[in-house]
């Protein structure tokens, strides 16, 4: 059977769909402001990259691609852009003099360069493909083990060297030093017992919020006994977003029922005179 | 398919990531500039390895990510570290290499 | 190892001869390594260490003795020192009859000083180290005595240099003592620049320092070089032995410990330089011109001696002119050619004995007297310290050349060689022992005789035994080493100085001698006319130029102030300035542009990261652009 567009493979379908989108990804990488948004991009490209290892018949590193470098490492990224610079943005504002010109121009150069070297570069016919060299041990996984535990197993034992290292090393770098000594709960106890003493701030737990006969969420503040609000019965934080709900609000329908409730004790008082 | 277009993609990305390493001031983004980087090189390699029909090519980009995994670890600790002490994670606030 | 097996294999003289050297020097190291727990008794040790060379010297002397004339030279070659290209120098030891007396003469001197140091250093808290020193002193004079090379020479030289040194600036706490060393040493380096240069030249010449190597050497050697080593050699004599123009430092060395001016700068070092002189006798018969040079610099310097003493009043001063003046003669001697060289040692060694006697004797005055070296404070000292009025008395009878004391006989045969040689040398010497005479018998009007004008509080007495021994067994010698040696002297240098024996009486009577005796008798006179009545305690001002002139060490130092340092530091200034203008104004100037080049490469180094990164990409790309040309080219 002669195909109706003979020329056209799945590797190249695959190519012309994820060739695109990888492009775009990284576009959006380098274009966005926010940290986040780049490193969404950049997930992205490392699975279309991905598809493209599997359209040229390397599933192992298609798994690869997906598991340790989209799941792990680029994870990784996202957990630290969350920790430090989920809000930063990039000022548009070059501090540089100069610099975002110069950048521009060698890496538009250096791409111009790689670009017409590989298309100088004609390679002539068709890829060899890889079906013989995974056929020889039944599959592209244990040929590439075959290789990896053959012919590279020095490098691959030294790299596993690299990445304990890399291991302890970050293990000393995120340790942090213990400047002081650490607060027992005697020593913690103590201190609020000074504190009481010194400037009589109330050693004991914050008042917890108010609980009502309809109510008992966070935002409603606690009463004192002869009535008032207790400042402290409320976080800080939804005291300034003004959400805390009014305490009189609050108390209007007990008012209501209390009021009924006296109006029709004084009737029936009233009735029995 | 050819491997031509493959190759041309592996530039286009190489130059982006190169770029992005230039350009963006962002500690992770510039690393993650490097990231890409390292993929558009990746890219190059199974697009050889498939056009001699050669294992090495993998192995050789199978190795990339090793290193690219070890290199991640240190770096992301160097920039919480760095982030911890001076609360900034732009890569221009960290200048303390001159006179 | 080879040092070892050398001795291993060395004959019992040869032994003899690497023990006498290395006793001192073993001793020496051990008591400054020691440190202080040898406080108690290492004076004792270093004392032992002169006597037990002294022994071995003894042996050796006998040994020589016992041997016929022709073989009375040891050849003790110890080990290979240096082997480089064509020259081998061994570090040898040679045994003849000129370097066995100044064994004997540094030994046995050496040892009289070492006991009688026991007693005059006997309060001083750095005693140990003080005897260190001087055996550091015995070991390094042994080396240049025995020295059968210049080089190894050299190494002793240098070594009685830093003793010398050492013990001159022994009081370091005293600014002038400090400053006494230092002086020392530099003009002392002056003079060894003389040697060294000598030495680079026979290495040149000859292709060895080996003295019978040398000395066959001169005859076919140019007399241009014969003469220029022989100025060479007078320029270290000169500097070591205290000669004229590099005398003023051995007036200054006089702040060292008294023995140290006994044995160091009056009986062993400063006489380095005639055996210099008297060992190289080979080159200077061979360059007339140097020889009249020598003979020159002996005249000028005893004459010049004999002025300073004359007008100086501490004790010790007047006896280190006098040594300047006693060294003079046997330079004088040592220039009169071989007829000489057997007087000059032999006043060498007379020499050696009555001035170690007196300046012992004046230690002992100053031990007596406070530390007070004034003359003018002393007076009538023969009633409280008979020992060492005595004593000093055969010292100074010797000096003058009293008939039958030592320097009777080995003054006048300089004399009467000098007459014989030429009549302007004979008069001056005859004028210096008339001056001699002078001052020597002012020295002890002053000291021993008249009133006392001691300070107050001042109580002489004589000192211990310890020192009065040495000062005995020392006049003892001054009294009987002329008549002992006499005659017999000469024949036995006759090989080791070329000349022909010839005996002179024991009383010899001539015209000559009649008239030094005359002249001596006349400056006898003379002094004791001047000083038999008051001296007044404080130097009277004069207008004497010459009295001036003999007070400031006949501006020795004003000199030196002249004619080296000043246009020395003009020099340096003006080569300072060049340096400064030129070659400085070049590094600086390549400098400032190396600095302006950075400054401008500065602001690459912005700190920025991502500068850096653009760096890189500039490589990159530059690079790629060379590979690309490269592929289409």
């Amino acid at each position: 059977m002669i195909p109706l567009i003979p020329l056209v493979t799945a590797s190249e379908v695959a190519f012309w769909v994820c060739a695109p989108i990888s492009i775009v990804c990284a576009l959006i990488f380098l274009l966005s402001r926010k940290p986040i948004h780049s490193a969404i991009a950049m997930a992205g490209v490392m699975v279309s990259l991905a598809v493209l290892y599997a359209a040229q018949d390397a599933p192992f590193l298609f798994v690869i691609q997906i598991v340790v470098y989209t799941g792990a490492i680029l994870m990784m990224f996202l957990f630290v852009v969350m920790l430090i610079g989920i809000d930063s943005l990039d000022s548009v504002v070059e501090t540089l003099k100069g610099h975002r010109i110069a950048a521009s121009l060698v890496a538009l150069g250096v791409g111009i360069l790689l670009i017409s070297a590989v298309g100088q570069f004609t390679m002539g016919g068709q890829p060899a493909g890889l079906a013989a060299a995974n056929a020889e041990y039944g599959g592209n996984i244990p040929s590439l083990a075959n290789k990896l535990f053959g012919e590279y197993v020095f490098l691959f034992e030294a790299s596993a060297a690299l990445l304990i290292t890399a291991a302890v090393g970050a293990m000393v770098l995120a340790h942090g030093e213990r400047l002081k000594k650490k607060m027992s709960q005697l020593d913690e106890a103590d201190a609020r017992v000074r504190r009481y003493a010194e400037t009589g701030e109330h050693p004991g737990p914050l008042p917890s919020s108010g609980v009502f006969a309809r109510h008992n969420a966070i935002s409603i503040p606690a009463l004192l006994p002869d009535g008032s609000i207790a400042e402290k019965s409320v976080s800080k934080t939804l005291t300034m977003r003004g959400v805390v709900v009014d305490v009189d609000e609050l108390r209007a329908p007990t008012s209501t029922a209390y009021q009924a409730l006296e109006g029709r004790t004084d009737e029936l008082e009233g009735d029995d005179e | 398919m050819n491997p031509e277009g493959f190759l041309v993609l592996s530039a286009i990305l190489f130059t982006i990531g190169l770029a992005g390493f230039l350009l963006r001031r962002n500690a992770i983004i510039a690393f993650l500039s490097i990231e890409l980087m390292l993929n558009a090189t990746n890219l190059a390699f199974v697009a050889f390895a498939r056009f001699h029909g050669n294992l090495d090519g993998l192995v050789a980009a199978f190795f990339v990510m090793v290193v690219a995994a070890a290199e991640v670890v240190i770096g992301l600790a160097i920039i919480v570290a760095v982030y911890r002490s001076r609360r900034s994670a732009s890569v221009d606030d960290a200048n303390l290499m001159k006179l | 190892m080879q040092l070892l097996e050398s001795v291993s294999a060395m004959s019992s003289t040869g032994l003899m001869v690497w023990l006498l050297v290395a006793i001192p020097l073993a001793s020496a190291a051990f008591l400054l390594l020691a440190g202080k727990i040898t406080d108690g008794w290492g004076h004792l040790l270093g004392t032992l260490a002169p006597i037990a060379s002294f022994v071995l010297g003894l042996v050796l002397f006998l040994q020589l003795l016992g041997s016929p004339g022709d073989d009375r030279a040891i050849n003790v070659d110890l080990y290979q020192w240096i082997a480089t290209g064509n020259w081998t120098i061994e570090l040898g030891f040679l045994v003849d009859q000129l370097s066995i007396l100044f064994v004997l003469l540094v030994t046995g001197v050496g040892s009289l000083i070492h006991v009688y140091s026991i007693g005059y250093m006997a309060h001083d808290e750095r005693r140990r180290r003080f005897f260190a020193y001087l055996n550091l002193f015995i070991a390094a004079m042994l080396v240049l005595v025995l020295a059968n090379n210049y080089l190894v020479l050299f190494l002793g030289w240098e070594g009685v240099g830093l003793a010398s040194f050492l013990l001159i600036s022994f009081w370091a706490h005293r600014p002038s003592a400090a400053a006494a060393g230092n002086k020392a040493f530099i003009v002392n380096r002056v003079g060894d620049l003389g040697l060294s240069m000598a030495v680079f030249t026979m290495l040149a010449m000859f292709g060895s320092v080996r003295f019978e190597e040398v000395n066959a050497g001169v005859a076919n050697l140019s007399p241009t070089w014969v003469t220029l080593i022989g100025f060479f050699l007078l320029l270290g004599a000169c500097g070591k032995s205290a000669q004229v123009p590099l005398q003023s430092w051995l007036l200054d060395a006089m702040e060292g410990p008294t023995p140290v001016s006994a044995l160091i700068h009056a009986a062993t070092m400063v006489t380095a330089g005639v055996y210099l002189v008297v060992r190289s006798h080979v080159i200077y018969e061979a360059a007339p011109i140097a020889t009249t040079a020598v003979a020159i610099v002996g005249t000028v310097t005893l004459l010049a001696g004999a002025w300073i003493g004359t007008s100086k009043d501490d004790i010790k001063k007047v006896l280190a002119g006098s040594t300047m003046s006693q060294i003079g003669y046997m330079m004088l001697a040592a220039g009169l050619g071989p007829v000489g060289a057997s007087f000059a040692i032999f006043h060498l060694i007379t020499h050696g004995f009555f001035k170690a006697n007196m300046f012992l004797g004046a230690g002992s005055v100053m031990h007596g007297m406070n530390d007070d070296v004034n003359m003018r404070h002393y007076g009538a000292l023969a009633g409280p310290m008979k020992i060492t009025a005595l004593t000093f008395g055969m010292g100074y009878l010797a000096i003058i050349g009293f008939p039958f004391f030592a320097g009777f006989y080995s003054k006048d045969h300089i004399i009467e060689a000098a007459f014989q040689q030429n009549t302007v040398y004979g008069v001056l010497a005859l004028i210096g022992a008339g001056i001699t005479a002078y001052y020597m018998t002012r020295l002890m009007m002053m000291t021993f005789f008249g009133k006392k004008r001691w300070e107050d509080g001042v109580e002489p007495h004589e000192s211990p035994l310890v020192m009065t021994v040495p000062l005995i067994v020392l006049a003892i010698l001054s009294v009987v080493a002329g008549l002992f040696m006499n005659g017999w002297i000469q024949d036995w240098l006759a090989p080791t100085t070329g000349q022909e024996p010839h005996n002179t009486p024991l009383v010899h009577f001539t015209t000559i001698g009649l008239l030094t005796l005359a002249v001596v008798a006349v400056g006898v006179a003379i002094g004791w006319f001047l000083h038999k009545g008051d001296i007044p305690r404080e130097a009277p001002a004069t207008k004497n130029p010459l009295v001036h002139a003999g007070r400031n060490d006949l501006y020795g130092d004003a000199l030196n102030e002249h004619v080296i340092i000043r246009p020395a530091k003009g020099l340096s200034a003006g080569l300072g300035a060049f340096d400064r203008g030129v070659a400085d104004g070049a590094v600086m100037g390549s400098a400032a542009v190396a600095a302006g080049v950075g400054e401008w490469f500065r602001k690459l180094q912005n700190g920025y990261v991502r500068s850096y990164g653009l760096t890189a990409g500039v490589g990159l790309l530059a690079l790629a652009v060379v590979v690309l040309i490269g592929q289409l080219a």
